[in-house]
């Protein structure tokens, strides 16, 4: 009977899971759908899900009139670029809260947090003077720096997390077998760590990635990625729902193969060690 | 060389001082071993002379030079801890090494150490493998050998055994005897087993609450405690204290009698009572006696003794080996010294 019961539940979480997955899964989907009809057919009043004329002219249409490998090398210099510069700040410091502690790392953490419950526009005009001035609008260095420090308090913390679940003694045993701090970093703490830090990574590279606050406002032509391509089909040229959507399916198409192929790093880091 | 000198050293953690001024020397080549109850700060000493907690005042000198102050990787002392702290990541083969490798020792040389070390320690079918697929007793030969390769001035050692099951723990026990004396290395070891302190030290420090008791052989320790709390602490089963109820003329107001200085007797002894529970060991046999005004008293008898539950028991005791405590818990001369 026990097993009975229990199996009738696994069949019922199943299903759950399935319903909400679906659920959550649908829209891009529904996206995918409409980049392979006609514009007549995507705004249609009943729409159909699968019985219509298939075609691939909005995606030629839409690598004809933009650049989009342009577009994806910036994504790609942007998000891959700002999540290295910002593990190289980021090691350190959970380095130092994790295991030189005093008092106020507590509250230097939370602090850290607390920067992301701020709404960005707060410090939009500060942000778009500094870049007027010293150049940096519409230039890749600039939402590289943008994208460090925006995600710089999230990388700490989940380093911090995986940090401590090291257990301090085997740093300690480092020192003791005459260990810099550098090879005590470099040899031990990063291997180990190793998991966490490229679950750090990713995570971060998807957040970037899928940014569309800073990269809209801040880059026009040159550095744009492809948050800024997709927005470029929604209003100017009035709605083109099926080229909207093929350029969304072709921005989005990259980092759900990275996803999907990196699934268990993600897992691991977004549950921010709190399964051991 | 590896004499260790400890100079009115004192620990605080923020506000609480856990280490009250403390003097120890620690000569050239002995085995120290620290005993105390939990939490009284054993660790804490041992992690100062590391060097992985600094000194809140006081020195401490290795081989003749001020060392407060010398971070841990350049104090020369090796240290092998309770959880084994292997590198996960890394083989048997590059624990060894790491520290070899960390003070820039030719290839060739290291590999003849790591061969050396795994035939001391039996390591030898093991080197490949990750720390992962070792059992306890072999993850901590692998934290020895790992100790042993840089031929420190001394050896650190914080309860290495206490994770280990019984039997092993023995024969560790007996290897770590038989490395001190083939590598005549100061030694340092923590643990609360007393049986372990007993059998491995040249000197014990027994420790409480901060402070150290009494330092001394074994055998000083067992027949010449200086307070109660060591004469509790060193012997198993326990000293037992019998409360008087007057104070004698020379101040004792308590005695001490180990279980095996007690005698059965068949007439009237100094104490009588009812046998309570009995713990044959085999070889020997512990009577827990009840005697009325005093309590229970434990007392050793040989493997074969035929009293059981409920029978009645005198005892007695030699006078020369009762210890009488004063009213501080201060050992008072012996009445043999007399
Ligand atoms: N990092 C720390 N911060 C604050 N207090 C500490 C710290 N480490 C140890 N203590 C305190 O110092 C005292 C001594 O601890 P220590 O670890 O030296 O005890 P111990 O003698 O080794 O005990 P055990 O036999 O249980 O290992 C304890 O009261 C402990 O709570
Ligand atoms: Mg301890």
């Amino acid at each position: 009977m026990a097993t009975n019961s229990s199996s009738k539940s696994k069949v019922i979480y199943t299903l759950l899971a399935w319903t909400i997955s679906a659920a959550i899964f649908f829209p891009i989907l529904w996206t995918l759908l409409t980049s392979f009809k006609t514009e007549a057919e995507a705004i249609s009043a009943n729409p159909s899900l699968f019985m219509f004329d298939w075609t691939l002219e909005n995606y030629r249409d839409v690598l004809e009139r933009s650049p989009y490998f342009d577009h994806f090398w910036n994504s790609v210099v942007i998000s891959v670029g700002s999540s290295l510069i910002g593990l190289l700040i980021a090691i350190p410091a959970a380095w130092s809260m994790a295991f030189v502690q005093s008092k106020r790392t507590k509250h230097l953490l939370m602090w850290m947090l607390s920067t992301k419950m701020l709404p960005p526009v707060g410090v939009l005009i500060p942000i778009y003077l500094l870049f007027r001035d010293f150049d940096l609008l519409d230039t890749k260095l600039g939402l590289v720096i943008v994208m460090t420090l925006i995600n710089l308090p999230i990388m700490v913390w989940m380093l911090y997390t995986y940090f401590r679940e090291i257990p301090n003694e085997i740093l300690e045993a480092s020192r003791m077998d005459g260990a810099s701090i550098s090879a005590e970093i470099f040899h031990v703490l990063l291997p180990i760590a190793l998991p966490g830090i490229a679950s750090t990574l990713l995570l971060n590279v998807i957040l970037a990635w899928n940014e569309a606050f800073w990269t809209l406002i801040l880059t026009a032509a040159n550095a744009a990625p492809l948050t800024a391509f997709i927005a470029s089909y929604s209003s100017p040229e009035g709605l083109f729902y099926a080229k909207l959507s093929a350029a969304s399916a072709m921005a989005i198409a990259p980092i759900l193969i990275l996803g999907w192929f990196s699934q268990k790093q993600l897992v691991r880091g977004l549950t921010f060690g709190a399964v051991k | 060389m590896g004499s260790i000198t400890l100079k009115q050293v004192t620990k605080n953690f923020d506000e609480v001082n856990v280490i009250k001024p403390l003097d120890l020397e620690i000569r050239d080549g002995e085995f120290i071993v620290f005993v105390g109850p939990s939490g009284c700060g054993k660790s804490t000493l041992l992690r100062m002379i590391a060097g992985l907690e600094d000194t809140t005042s006081g020195n401490i000198d290795i081989d003749g030079q001020d060392a407060t102050s010398t971070p841990p990787a350049k104090r020369g002392l090796a240290m092998v801890f309770q959880s084994y702290a292997l590198y996960p990541h890394m083989s048997v083969r590059n624990n060894i090494a790491f520290p070899l490798k960390r003070a820039k020792v030719p290839a060739a040389e290291i590999e003849q150490k790591i061969a050396s070390a795994a035939k001391i320690l039996n390591l030898g079918d093991y080197l490949d493998r990750k720390p992962g697929q070792l059992s306890g007793g072999q993850r901590q030969r692998v934290a020895i050998g790992r100790a042993i390769v840089r031929q420190p001035s001394a050896f650190l050692f914080d309860e290495p055994l206490s994770n280990l099951d019984a039997s092993l723990r023995v024969n560790m026990r007996l290897e770590i005897s038989e490395l001190h004396k083939s590598l005549k290395t100061t030694m340092i070891y923590v643990t609360h087993d007393q049986v372990e302190a007993m059998t491995m030290a040249d000197r014990i420090a027994v420790f409480n609450a901060g402070i150290i008791e009494q330092v001394g052989t074994p055998l000083e320790l067992y027949q010449h405690p200086v307070n109660r709390f060591v004469a509790g602490f060193i012997g198993s089963p326990k000293m037992n204290f019998i409360e008087l109820k007057q104070t004698k003329e020379d101040g004792a107001t308590c005695l001490g009698v180990r279980p095996e200085h007690f005698q059965i007797t068949t007439d009237a002894g100094i104490w009588s009572g009812k046998v309570g529970v009995v713990e044959h060991l085999g070889s020997e046999t512990f009577l827990h006696v009840q005697v009325d005004g005093i309590g229970t008293l434990t007392v050793k008898a040989n493997g074969d003794c035929p009293l059981s539950y409920g029978d009645d028991i005198s005892l007695s005791a030699d006078q020369s080996k009762i210890l009488r405590f004063n009213d501080q818990g201060i050992t008072l001369p012996s009445k043999g010294n007399q």
